[in-house]
């Protein structure tokens, strides 16, 4: 582990900034702006999950207050297209024209001083629907002859996908293990919702949206392509935002409709989301089901992997990432960290009458890992080896880096087994299963779990080109300027929604300019203020942010440099930036004295001096932008009542690798709250609908989140084998803690149950599955007997 | 959600407020603690036209004790209990319950008799004082009348109270020290309403005892004689004599037909029973 080089740089374990006001309850969130004769925005949403509208009735008092489809002139539905071949376009009209498609699609805005007023009028819009038969299971839904999402596709399948690499020469394997395994639809639950405030400038003649979102800049792109304006006319601010997600990065239908109704009525607006509008109607996520045969070797060699995989995407594509990147995704990420010479996998991206499905911590690689790990359990199993042991035979090796994998993905660095051996260590595997054979007083069965994956991070151009989505990330833009009184600020296109990016990238300015962290301000989260970006996703700011912020503070340097040896009257050869001073053969300067003679005293320097002066903007990309690959081994202890399926975790250890840390701490509590989320996934969030399409869960009474007593604080080990692609060797980690939980936990809990004869295929692991099955083996076992 | 539009009155006295109660009729609502009723309203499940706030009457706060008996005013909150600013009817008996409600920030506010007349099936003060074989207090425009707790629960988030009648107080028997009370309940997660509950008050030297399952989406199956859940008699040996099949047919008695549910059920009172018996330091010995 590379030691810091000062208190505050790289490496460093520096409390956070941001958290002074943070922690205070100083934070400014969407629904702390107030605007002088802002009103409140609420929707009329559809009651039911697909049907034709035959009419909308406005009270005629209500005329002018409530707004339909009809009323929205030069508005364009949302379209978020791939250039994957054979993708089917859905479009998302802003308020709903023809027939709906989901329960909670938008129908109405209505206007008004408050809230409530405003709902009291949605709930005397009255509508005038033809029910239409709902699609609520994705498997039934590529069925021929299903009612149709979007008549003119002819099917509901936005994408199908297949990659085969030879598996036919694994269907000679001596052992061949089979499963069904899926997750449930979730719904993301940041803490703070979705939230739009927005008026019109005219003096800047600009649409000024504030929104909590995550990709300022991809906003103001689709919203421009939605309203009809230029992307001049539009600036997003994104002020404090309470946890993003994946949820954040999308343009949604109710900014289009805010953005278009202050110009009409000219008037600030305001739109906050409740958590009813978040569950039923908008945040949904993860919904994967995988048939899945693994063939391998009696020893564990893995000799090759089929699947079939479906997401169900729901009923339209969402701006900007689309309804096939998780499904398609699936397809290049299934094979994990695993090194195997035969590969088979099929994905449909399918339509339903259901919320769009978003990108989620993980996106693709919680529902793989779960996949994956858990039919490599049941090999195990099968094959009467211990878990790692399987898992050993067949990881990449450390020898082998850099890797390219039957999926051609470019593995950067690592030592996986390793990351393996710690976790088991950690964990103390040996002593649980002593433990294990000896059982448990109070007749709960003791379960151990693992799960190692790896995550994508930070992939760019050359990899999202190929998709052909609305946005492809280039090279990352930051801008460093000093202030005159020799402050540092940073200018950054990406958002922090709860990341650290006010400290962490504090750091690595530190890092180069030994600034003192104190004295470093991030700007960032306004179109206006900074350079283009695509935004905080896909685990990447750190390494792109970052490297820009690198790229830029050391150009700064540079500058600071010469008019320094310009003020030591000393050749620029002859002087260094160290410790926030500039030393000369003899004497120094601070970065204070050079920012003040640059601003202040312009008559102390010389004619010819650079006159770029004291701000930069550079742009930066990794020497590779295949991405880097963090990865991590999770390890988990889980006690089983077979009897209540009450299943408590009583130790957990994480063993992760993210290359070069820029603060430790920072990563723990992503790691931490990645964990809570995985939790989640593993034994408690589902987003149930009925056979109507109807959500069950309209409160946090049915959807149930893990709360401080339900997540353990965990052993977290960190190995930091540098990325060679990357400024200091970072990699991405923002999503990894979300990824492994579910199939680590869910391991755990079949290697409880084993015995029993009982193995737990679908997220979340509920006391009632569990119970479910148990019961029914008993019953086997009654009628057998 | 906000709420639709409604009227709210605080009054200070318990006939005031079955006066304003009265003249609402239907459209009015009685608000304690608000930690049902505040929800409802925001998701609009609720538009009363006339909310009539009790948190004025302080009469409705106070705890007196008869012999016998603890009558709590309804407004005791669940934290009231929890912290022992209210007496408890034995040696952490309605305590424990308290500290199991929901989350602290719910049990500074919810109160006894707010969570009784809400009268949802899965709530602790329902089953708990169902099994303690409390009683309630009504005032209403007619005057005042006591029920016991099986006539007082009337189904699933419905109650006896009559329109223009309040709960005031609940009468809880004080339990003797020979007794001993078992209290479990399933829960997926940590302040979430119960999908089981299991409760038995068992006194071996008086060979007495009752039991209860509840959160069956339906007020709770109380056996008052609970002797016919141990083989016909309560002594100190109770426990191993536990009659699974009993619980059961009561369950399909009660029209439960979902098998998991029941052994949930039935496992859920076992595990109350066993943690009663492991109360008696002598157990052992006695049986």
């Amino acid at each position: 582990m590379s030691e810091p080089r000062s208190q505050e740089g790289v490496g460093a374990r520096l409390p956070r900034k941001e958290d002074d006001r943070l922690m205070r309850g100083r934070g400014q969130f969407i629904a702390d702006i107030r605007m002088a004769g802002m009103q409140d925005v609420a929707f009329v949403r559809s009651p039911l999950a697909h049907a034709r509208i035959r009419a909308i009735h406005v009270p005629e008092d209500l005329k002018g207050r409530v707004f339909t489809a009809a009323d929205l002139d030069g508005v364009k539905p949302i379209r978020a297209v791939s250039g994957l071949p054979g993708f089917k376009v859905s479009e998302q009209p802003v308020l709903a024209t023809g027939k709906v498609r989901q329960v909670g699609e938008l129908i109405a805005m209505c206007v008004a001083d408050t809230r409530a007023e405003a709902e009291d009028m949605a709930a005397r819009v009255e509508l005038d629907l033809e029910e239409l038969p709902a699609l609520h299971d994705m498997l039934d839904a590529r069925k021929p002859g299903a009612t149709l999402v979007h008549e003119h596709w002819g099917d509901n399948v936005f994408l199908e996908s297949l990659v085969n690499i030879n598996i036919e020469a694994a269907f000679d394997a001596p052992v061949k293990v089979s499963r069904t395994i899926s997750t449930a639809r979730q719904c993301m639950a940041p803490i703070e919702g979705r939230g739009t405030v927005v008026h019109f400038d005219h003096r800047s003649d600009q649409l000024v949206v504030h929104t909590a979102s995550q990709m300022p800049h991809i906003v103001r792109s689709g919203l421009s392509e939605c309203l009809g304006l230029e992307e001049g006319q539009i600036r997003i601010i994104s002020p404090d935002v309470g946890g993003g997600f994946g949820y954040k990065a999308i343009l949604l239908s109710e900014d289009v409709c805010l953005g278009w109704l202050t110009r009409k009525i000219g008037r600030p607006l305001r739109w906050l989301e409740d958590r009813r509008e978040h569950l039923t109607a908008s945040a949904n996520c993860r919904e994967h089901h995988y048939e899945i045969t693994l063939y391998a070797e009696r020893d564990g060699t893995l000799r090759g992997i089929d699947c079939e995989a479906s997401v169900d995407s729901g009923a339209y594509s969402a701006y900007p990432f689309s309804a096939c990147l998780e499904a398609a995704q699936v397809a290049s990420i299934l094979p994990g960290p695993y090194d195997f010479p035969s590969y088979r996998c099929r994905t449909w991206s399918v339509a339903t009458n259901k919320c769009p499905i978003l990108p989620y911590r993980g996106v693709a690689r919680t529902g793989v890992c779960f996949a994956l790990e858990v039919a490599l359990d049941a090999l195990a199993a099968e094959l009467g080896l211990a878990p790692e042991v399987v898992r050993l035979k067949n990881l990449v090796r450390p020898e082998q880096m850099p890797f390219d994998n039957i999926t051609n993905k470019h593995f950067d660095s690592g030592n996986y087994p390793e990351a393996l051996r710690q976790a088991l260590d950690a964990i103390k595997a040996d002593a649980v299963r002593k433990r294990q054979l000896a059982g448990e007083p109070d007749g709960r069965r003791i379960g151990l779990g693992l799960s190692i994956y790896c995550e994508q991070a930070a992939h760019g151009t050359s990899v999202y080109s190929g998709w052909g989505i609305p946005m492809v990330p280039g090279h990352e833009q930051a801008g460093a300027r000093l202030t005159p009184d020799g402050g540092l600020e940073l200018r950054i296109g990406a958002h922090s929604h709860g990341q650290g990016l006010e400290t962490t990238l504090a750091q690595v300015a530190h890092e180069i300019l030994g600034m003192p962290v104190a004295r470093t301000r991030l700007v960032h989260g306004d179109t206006a203020m900074t350079p283009y970006s695509t935004g905080s996703w896909g685990s990447r700011v750190m390494v792109m942010a970052g490297g820009a912020v690198a790229t830029a503070c050391t150009e700064l340097a540079e500058r600071i440099r010469r008019i320094g040896a310009h003020m030591l009257q000393a050749r620029p050869e002859d002087v260094r930036l160290e410790a926030g001073r500039v030393v000369g053969p003899s004497g120094d300067v601070t970065i204070q004295q050079v920012a003040h003679t640059w601003y202040r005293r312009p008559q102390d320097l010389p004619a010819d001096v650079d006159p770029h002066g004291l701000e930069v903007t550079a742009g930066y990309k990794p020497v590779r932008d295949s991405g880097t690959f963090s990865y991590a081994a999770h390890a988990v202890v889980v006690a089983v009542d077979p009897d209540l399926g009450e299943v408590e975790i009583l130790d957990y250890a994480i063993v992760e690798d993210g290359g070069t840390l820029v603060n430790p701490m920072v990563v723990d509590g992503q790691i931490i709250g990645g964990l809570a989320q995985g939790i989640g996934t593993a034994l408690y969030e589902e987003m149930a609908f009925d056979a109507s399409g109807q959500p069950l869960a309209s409160t946090l009474a049915d959807y149930l989140l893990p709360g401080a007593p339900e997540v353990p604080m965990p052993f977290i080990g960190h190995m930091e084998t540098p990325s060679p692609y990357t400024k200091f060797g970072v990699k991405g980690i923002g999503e990894g803690g979300a990824i492994a939980p579910p199939a680590a936990i869910a391991n755990a809990i079949n290697d409880a149950l084993r015995p029993l004869g009982a193995e737990m295929l679908r997220a979340p692991v509920t006391p009632r599955r569990i119970v479910e099955q148990v019961l029914a083996v008993r019953a086997g076992e009654r009628s057998a007997a | 959600m906000k709420p639709a539009p409604f009227r709210i009155e605080r009054p200070r006295t318990i006939a005031d407020a079955v006066a304003l109660l009265a003249s609402g009729g239907d459209g009015a609502k009685v608000m304690a603690g608000g930690q049902s009723l505040g929800p409802m309203l925001n998701l609009r499940l609720a538009t009363p036209d006339l909310i009539v706030d009790l948190s004025g009457i302080d009469d409705l706060r106070t705890v007196r004790e008869e012999a016998g008996h603890i009558i709590y005013g309804a407004l005791v909150t669940h934290a009231d209990v929890e912290d022992g600013r209210a007496p408890d009817v034995g040696t952490n008996i309605l305590r424990r319950v308290a500290g199991g409600i929901a989350y602290r920030a719910v049990r500074n506010r919810g109160t006894m008799g707010g969570s009784l007349s809400h009268a949802d099936p899965a709530a602790d003060w329902v089953n708990a004082l169902s099994v303690l074989g409390a009683e309630v207090e009504i005032a209403g425009p007619a005057g005042e009348r006591r029920l016991p707790m099986g006539a007082f629960l009337a189904g699933a988030l419905a109650t006896a109270l009559e329109p223009g009648e309040i709960l005031v107080a609940v009468r809880v028997p004080k339990v003797p020290a020979t007794a001993r009370f078992g209290y479990v309940k399933h829960c997926r997660k940590v302040g979430e309403f119960a999908h089981a509950i299991g409760a038995v008050l068992i006194d071996p030297a008086t060979g007495t005892g009752r039991a209860l399952m509840g959160a069956i989406d339906a007020p709770p199956l109380v056996f008052a004689d609970a002797a016919t859940l141990f083989g016909s008699r309560i002594d100190a040996g109770f426990a191993s004599r536990f009659d699974a099949s009993a619980a059961n047919a009561a369950l399909v008695a009660a029209g439960l037909t979902d098998a998991v549910d029941r052994h949930v059920h039935v496992e859920v009172l076992r595990r109350a029973v066993t943690q009663a018996a492991s109360l008696f330091t002598d157990t052992r010995s006695a049986a």
